[in-house]
């Protein structure tokens, strides 16, 4: 359903995504899908809320001293990529 | 602290809740949980209805789900839905499907975060018709050969399992199939009228076996409403949460602004407060001491040294009050037989609904919710 995650590819949350903020991270609700994800760290929402400001994921990752590359926010990537939650967008 | 944890203590705002806006309704379906019928006086206004709205959208509530009685049926319905969604309060409704007109379809193809749930209880009219009364299929059935004309892609073919529906699964599957809809199969609870009439109508131990192997063999292509979380024992959980979110991230709110733990809880032990009240709906879900006590609930009862109690969790708080048995112990429908056991040992006193709007004699004209309604919408032509 959703594109295939590229760390050096430009992300953005996607436009029908409503993100809340949570002691373990934040719930988003997709109301295209009728999705629900736990995105289960603050580092990671934190990730999230800054693909759309970066050229790529790994520099949104950079830019908060995160590893983008492999291990838990590479994987939480991909698996929203994959639902759709993140969306792949052109570079400004 | 795991996720699970997190939703179990509950969180500072519902993921969603719902919402029952009238306990008016032109039918009168034997299992109703809200014992509706007729509208109650004191119904919210629509200002005060807004002003719910507003505080949910506040809270960062996702969306609301709407039902009743027939929520269509209050004029002000699609000017509330049209408020929610301008205030980012996504809106999925559950209807009959009596005021689904042509130009109401055409009007929800274009509306975004809007999801229709069209109830229907048999895959024939035969079946529907003896739950939800004599030509409540046709209705069902022309609302959403409408919504499919007028181009509404994914809307809900709603069905609650009964003891007389739960073969034809096949069949709603192929019905909902047919109109570009994707399936829904709840749970029936012992709720409002539904107490009245569940020994009769809920599967039995093996069609609850079959269904669980049904539903799990369409992973989340048939959504559930996280409601079969009681079937996890026979073989690992369903999609969905699969714990059970009253007071904790789902509540309800009536059409009079009474916030109960739960849409199958109508009673005063599970009533936490009113919107009315001055600190609004947020004071209600932050403050409300019976919340505190189900987000604080430890332990399994009856059922702490079953090895099964990590995945069905002791089941539905209101499947065992409604058949009067105690919180802590099995659901009626343990897939152990736990519940039947508890069922045939005591002598059972089913608590009473909290407020019954069945209709019990016609009504005068113009008192009818459906008064204005063209005929034709009602009950259409064969």
């Amino acid at each position: 359903m959703g594109a295939s995650f590229d760390v050096a590819g430009a992300w953005s949350l996607a436009e029908s995504v409503a993100l809340r903020p949570e002691p373990f991270g934040a719930l988003a609700y997709h109301y295209g899908t009728r999705r629900l994800s736990f995105l289960k760290s603050p580092v990671l929402v934190g990730v999230v809320r800054a693909l759309g400001e970066h050229p790529s994921a790994r520099d949104a990752c950079r830019a908060l001293g995160v590893d983008g590359e492999r291990g838990p926010i590479f994987e939480a990537l991909t698996t929203l990529a994959d639902s759709g939650m993140i969306v792949p967008r052109v570079p400004a | 602290m795991r996720l699970a944890e997190h939703f179990s203590r509950g969180l500072d705002a519902p993921i969603c809740l719902t919402w029952e806006l009238t306990y008016a309704c032109n039918l009168a379906c034997v299992h109703c949980l809200s014992s509706s019928g007729r509208r109650d006086p004191r119904e919210l206004s629509t200002s005060e209805a807004k002003a719910v709205i507003e505080e949910l959208s506040r809270m960062q509530v996702f969306y609301v789900n709407i039902g009743g009685g027939e929520p269509t049926v209050r004029r002000d319905f699609w000017e509330l839905v049209d408020h929610a969604v301008a205030n980012g309060v996504g809106v999925k409704f559950s209807t009959n499907g009596s005021r689904i007109t042509p130009e109401r379809a055409s009007w929800l193809a274009t509306a975004g975060r809007v999801d229709v749930q069209i109830s229907l209880d048999g895959a024939t009219a035969a079946v529907n018709d003896a739950v939800r009364g004599t030509g409540s299929y046709a209705t069902a059935i022309t609302a959403m050969g409408r919504l499919a004309d007028a181009g509404v892609r994914n809307f809900k073919l709603s069905v609650v399992a009964t003891r007389h529906n739960v073969d034809q699964l096949d069949e709603f599957e192929g019905i909902a199939r047919s109109h570009g809809a994707q399936l829904r199969v709840t749970r029936l609870r012992p709720s409002g009228r539904g107490a009245a009439v569940w020994d009769e109508l809920h599967p039995n131990s093996e069609q609850q076996r079959e269904l669980y192997r049904w539903l799990s063999g369409r992973g989340d292509t048939v959504l559930t409403g996280d409601s079969f979380f009681h079937l996890a024992p026979y073989g690992g959980s369903l999609p969905g949460l699969n714990l059970c979110g009253a007071g904790r991230v789902v509540c309800l709110i009536d059409p009079v602004g009474d916030v109960y733990a739960c849409p199958f809880a109508i009673h005063e032990r599970f009533l936490a407060g009113n919107v009315r009240d001055g600190g609004g709906f947020a004071a209600v879900w932050r403050e409300s001491s019976l919340f505190a006590e189900l987000r604080s609930a430890e332990g399994g009862g009856a059922c702490a040294g079953c090895a099964f109690h990590d995945s069905c969790r002791g089941g539905c708080m209101a499947a065992k009050f409604f058949t009067g048995l105690p919180l802590d112990g099995p659901d009626p429908e343990c897939v152990l037989g736990h519940g039947e056991d508890a069922l045939r040992a005591r002598p059972r006193t089913v608590p009473a609904a909290r407020a019954d709007h069945s209709r019990t004699r016609p009504r005068p004209c113009e008192d009818s919710p459906v008064a204005g309604i063209p005929a034709a919408d009602l009950v259409p032509s064969a």
